[in-house]
C-alpha cells in the first residue's frame, strides 16, 4: 500500500518493509514452539556451514576403517560406527549440508517454476490461466513422491536430478497459492493505480504483486524444506538419491538396515536426526503462518 | 446429482490423459536403449537395429505416444523386460496386498485420529490436548519408513513377538499396517481438532448450548456431523497416498505390493513395468479423489442442492 508512488518506490520502501518483518518476527518470538524450531535450524544450519571444522570430510565421513566397523557409541564414537567404520556423528554432520542444501534449492525451484506459473495463471486469468492450472491438475493426479521417483529414475541419480525431482513434484502446490494470492491482489486499487500512471505488466507483477503475496510462499516454504527432506531421504533409502559413499541421513539409514539386528544405532540416529529436523521445520512453518495471518493481529 | 457423477467422471479423462503423457514423456527421457536391454549387451548391431524397428522405438515420439495411449486404453503395456509377463496381470496380482495393507492403515488412522481429534478439540489446552498433539507433531515429522524400521527393532528383534516382513499370516500385517496407519492418524488427529475448533466457536452450537442441550448432544450431534465434513477428505487423501505412497512401506517390510513392485521394477529398468504402475497408481489416486469428492457432495447439502 505504501507502494503507490510508482516513481520513488525504492527509497522509502527499504526501511518500512524490513519493519514489516521485523514485526513479524516480534509477534512469533512470543511463540516458544515456534522459537524452539527456529533455534534447532539455525544449530543445524551452523552445523552445516562449519561441518569441515567439526569433522574433516575425507579423513572421517568417508574413510573406511574396517576394523572398527558396527561400534556402539563410546566416547571416541559419539554416535558408533556404521558398516564401514565411519564415525556416525560425523557423517551425520556433513549429511546435514547435503539435506539442507537439497532442501532449499529443491523448493526454491518450485517456488520459481510454480510461483511464475502461478503468478501468470492469476494475473491474466481466462486462456492462459485455464491452461495452466489443468495442467497443474494434472501433475497433481500423480502422488508428488512417485513423480519425484519417476524422475530421478529416468534422469539418473545425482545430487542436482534429485533436487529437479523433488522441485518439479511440488510445483503445483506453489502455483495454487501464489495464483490465489493474486487473483485477490490483482484488483485491488493500488493495482490499478500502477498501471494508470503506465507500469508495465511485467513491473506491476514483480514490484507490487509479488511482494504482497510473498506471506503463504513463505509458509508453504518453510513446511516444504521439511517435505523435500523427507523426501531427499526417502529416495536415498530406496537407492535412487544421493549415492554411497556421500554422507546423507536417509542412505546411511538404508545402510544400516542390514545390521538392525547387531548395531541398532547405525539406522536409529539418521531417523532420529531426521525428524528433529522435520519437527522444526514444521513448528516454524506453524509459527510463521501464526505470526504472517492478519487475522490474529491485534 | 447424476449430472454431477458424470461431470466428474468427464473431466477425469483429459486428466488421465495428460498423466499417461507426462509418465510416457519421462521415460522417454530415461537413457539406454530398451532393445539393447533385451538382448542383452553383447547383442550384434543388426539385431538390436531390427528390434528396434519392431518395438516402433525409431518412430517419432508423438506416434509412440499414441500407440501407448492405445494400448493403456486396452490395459495392453506390454510385457516386463525382465519376467516377460504381462505387466498388468503382475500389477493386478500385486494390487490386493497393497489394498489389504492400505485399508488396515486408513481403519487404523481414522479408529485413532477422530476420536483423540474431537476429544483434543473438546479439552482444548487440557493435559490430554497437549500430549496428543505433541505426540500428532511427532508422527507428522517421522519419516515413515524409519518408523517401520524402529517398529521392526522393538518388536522383532528384542521382543521376538512379530515378524519383521513378508506377507503371509495376520500376524505379518500388523507392523506395517501401524507404520502407515499412526502416521495418517496424526494427520487426521491435526484435521479433527482443528475443524471441531472451527465448528465449535459458531453461533448455532452457542444457541444449542443456550437453550440447555446437554455437553454431550452438543458435540455429538450438532458439532461432529458438520466437523467431519472436511476430515472425510483428508481420510479420502491419505487411503489414496497409502494405495499409491507405500513405496517405502512396503520396500522396508517385503511387502508384496504395487510399491515394491515399482521400486524393483526401476532397478532393473523395467520401463514398461515402470510406466505402467505409476500410470496405475495415478489412476487409482484420481479415482479414490473422484469418490471422495463425491461422497463430499453427499454429506454436504450446501454442496448437494447445487447440482440437483
Amino acid at each position: 500500500m505504501i507502494k503507490m508512488t510508482e516513481t520513488q518506490a525504492s527509497v522509502p520502501t527499504t526501511p518500512k518493509k524490513r519493519s514489516i518483518w521485523l514485526e513479524v518476527f516480534r509477534r512469533m518470538s512470543k511463540n516458544k514452539m515456534a522459537m524452539f524450531g527456529l533455534a534447532i535450524i539455525i544449530i543445524l544450519v551452523l552445523t552445516a556451514v562449519f561441518a569441515d571444522v567439526i569433522a574433516p570430510y575425507e579423513e572421517v565421513a568417508i574413510k573406511q576403517n574396517l576394523a572398527q566397523r558396527l561400534q556402539g557409541p563410546s566416547a571416541k564414537h559419539w554416535l558408533g560406527t556404521d558398516e564401514f567404520g565411519r564415525d556416525i556423528f560425523a557423517r551425520l554432520v556433513h549429511g546435514a549440508r547435503v539435506s539442507l542444501k537439497v532442501g532449499i534449492v529443491a523448493v526454491g525451484i518450485s517456488i520459481l517454476i510454480g510461483g511464475t506459473l502461478g503468478a501468470v495463471a492469476g494475473y491474466y486469468g481466462g486462456k492462459i490461466d485455464n491452461v495452466i492450472m489443468r495442467a497443474m491438475d494434472i501433475f497433481l493426479a500423480i502422488p508428488s513422491i512417485l513423480l519425484a521417483i519417476a524422475i530421478v529414475s529416468a534422469l539418473g541419480p545425482s545430487l542436482f536430478n534429485l533436487m529437479l525431482a523433488i522441485g518439479i513434484s511440488s510445483v503445483p502446490s506453489y502455483a495454487r497459492i501464489v495464483r490465489a494470492s493474486v487473483l485477490s491482489l490483482r484488483d485491488q486499487e493500488f493495482i490499478e493505480a500502477a498501471r494508470a500512471i503506465g507500469a508495465s505488466d511485467f513491473r506491476i507483477v514483480t514490484k507490487h504483486i509479488v511482494p504482497n503475496a510473498l506471506a503463504p510462499v513463505i509458509v508453504q516454504g518453510t513446511l516444504g524444506v521439511a517435505g523435500a527432506i523427507l523426501s531427499t531421504a526417502g529416495l536415498s533409502f530406496i537407492g535412487l538419491g544421493i549415492q554411497p559413499p556421500a554422507p546423507e541421513w536417509g542412505s546411511m539409514l538404508s545402510g544400516g538396515r542390514a545390521y538392525l539386528r547387531y548395531a541398532w544405532h547405525v539406522t536409529t540416529f539418521p531417523g532420529l536426526l531426521i525428524m528433529i529436523t522435520i519437527l522444526a521445520l514444521n513448528l516454524l512453518g506453524d509459527g510463521l503462518r501464526d505470526a504472517l495471518d492478519p487475522k490474529l493481529k491485534q | 446429482m447424476h449430472k454431477y457423477v458424470f461431470r466428474r467422471l468427464l473431466m477425469l479423462i483429459p486428466v488421465l490423459l495428460g498423466v499417461t503423457f507426462i509418465v510416457f514423456s519421462i521415460m522417454y527421457m530415461t537413457p539406454g536403449d530398451p532393445a539393447q536391454m533385451i538382448l542383452g549387451e553383447k547383442a550384434p548391431a543388426e539385431a538390436v537395429e531390427r528390434l528396434r524397428e519392431e518395438m516402433g522405438l525409431n518412430d517419432p515420439f508423438l506416434m509412440q505416444y499414441g500407440r501407448f495411449v492405445k494400448n493403456a486404453m486396452m490395459g495392453k503395456f506390454g510385457r516386463s523386460y525382465t519376467t516377460n509377463r504381462e505387466v498388468f496381470a503382475e500389477i493386478f496380482s500385486r494390487f490386493p496386498a497393497t489394498l489389504q495393507l492400505a485399508s488396515l492403515g486408513v481403519l487404523i488412522a481414522v479408529a485413532i485420529g477422530i476420536p483423540v481429534g474431537i476429544i483434543s478439540a473438546t479439552k482444548q489446552y487440557s493435559l490430554f490436548d497437549s500430549i496428543s498433539m505433541i505426540a500428532a507433531l511427532i508422527g507428522v515429522s517421522m519419516p515413515n519408513f524409519w518408523q517401520g524400521l524402529m517398529l521392526i527393532l522393538l518388536f522383532s528383534v528384542y521382543l521376538g513377538w512379530l515378524p519383521s516382513g513378508g506377507y503371509g499370516g495376520f500376524a505379518n500385517f500388523i507392523l506395517p499396517a501401524l507404520t502407515l496407519g499412526t502416521s495418517s492418524a496424526a494427520i487426521i488427529t491435526r484435521m479433527t481438532r482443528s475443524s471441531m475448533l472451527e465448528v465449535i466457536r459458531q453461533d448455532y452450537i452457542r444457541t444449542a448450548r443456550a437453550k440447555g442441550v446437554n455437553e454431550k448432544t452438543v458435540v455429538n450431534k450438532h458439532a461432529l456431523k458438520n466437523a467431519l465434513i472436511p476430515v472425510i477428505t483428508v481420510v479420502g487423501l491419505q487411503f489414496g497416498y497409502l494405495l499409491g505412497g507405500a513405496v517405502l512401506t512396503e520396500t522396508v517390510f517385503s511387502w508384496p505390493g504395487v510399491g515394491r513392485l515399482l521400486v524393483d521394477a526401476i532397478k532393473q529398468k523395467d520401463t514398461p513395468m515402470v510406466q505402467a504402475t505409476v500410470v496405475f497408481i495415478a489412476v487409482t489416486f484420481s479415482f479414490v479423489n473422484l469418490g471422495v469428492d463425491i461422497l463430499y457432495a453427499f454429506v454436504d447439502p450446501r454442496i448437494k442442492s447445487q447440482y440437483k
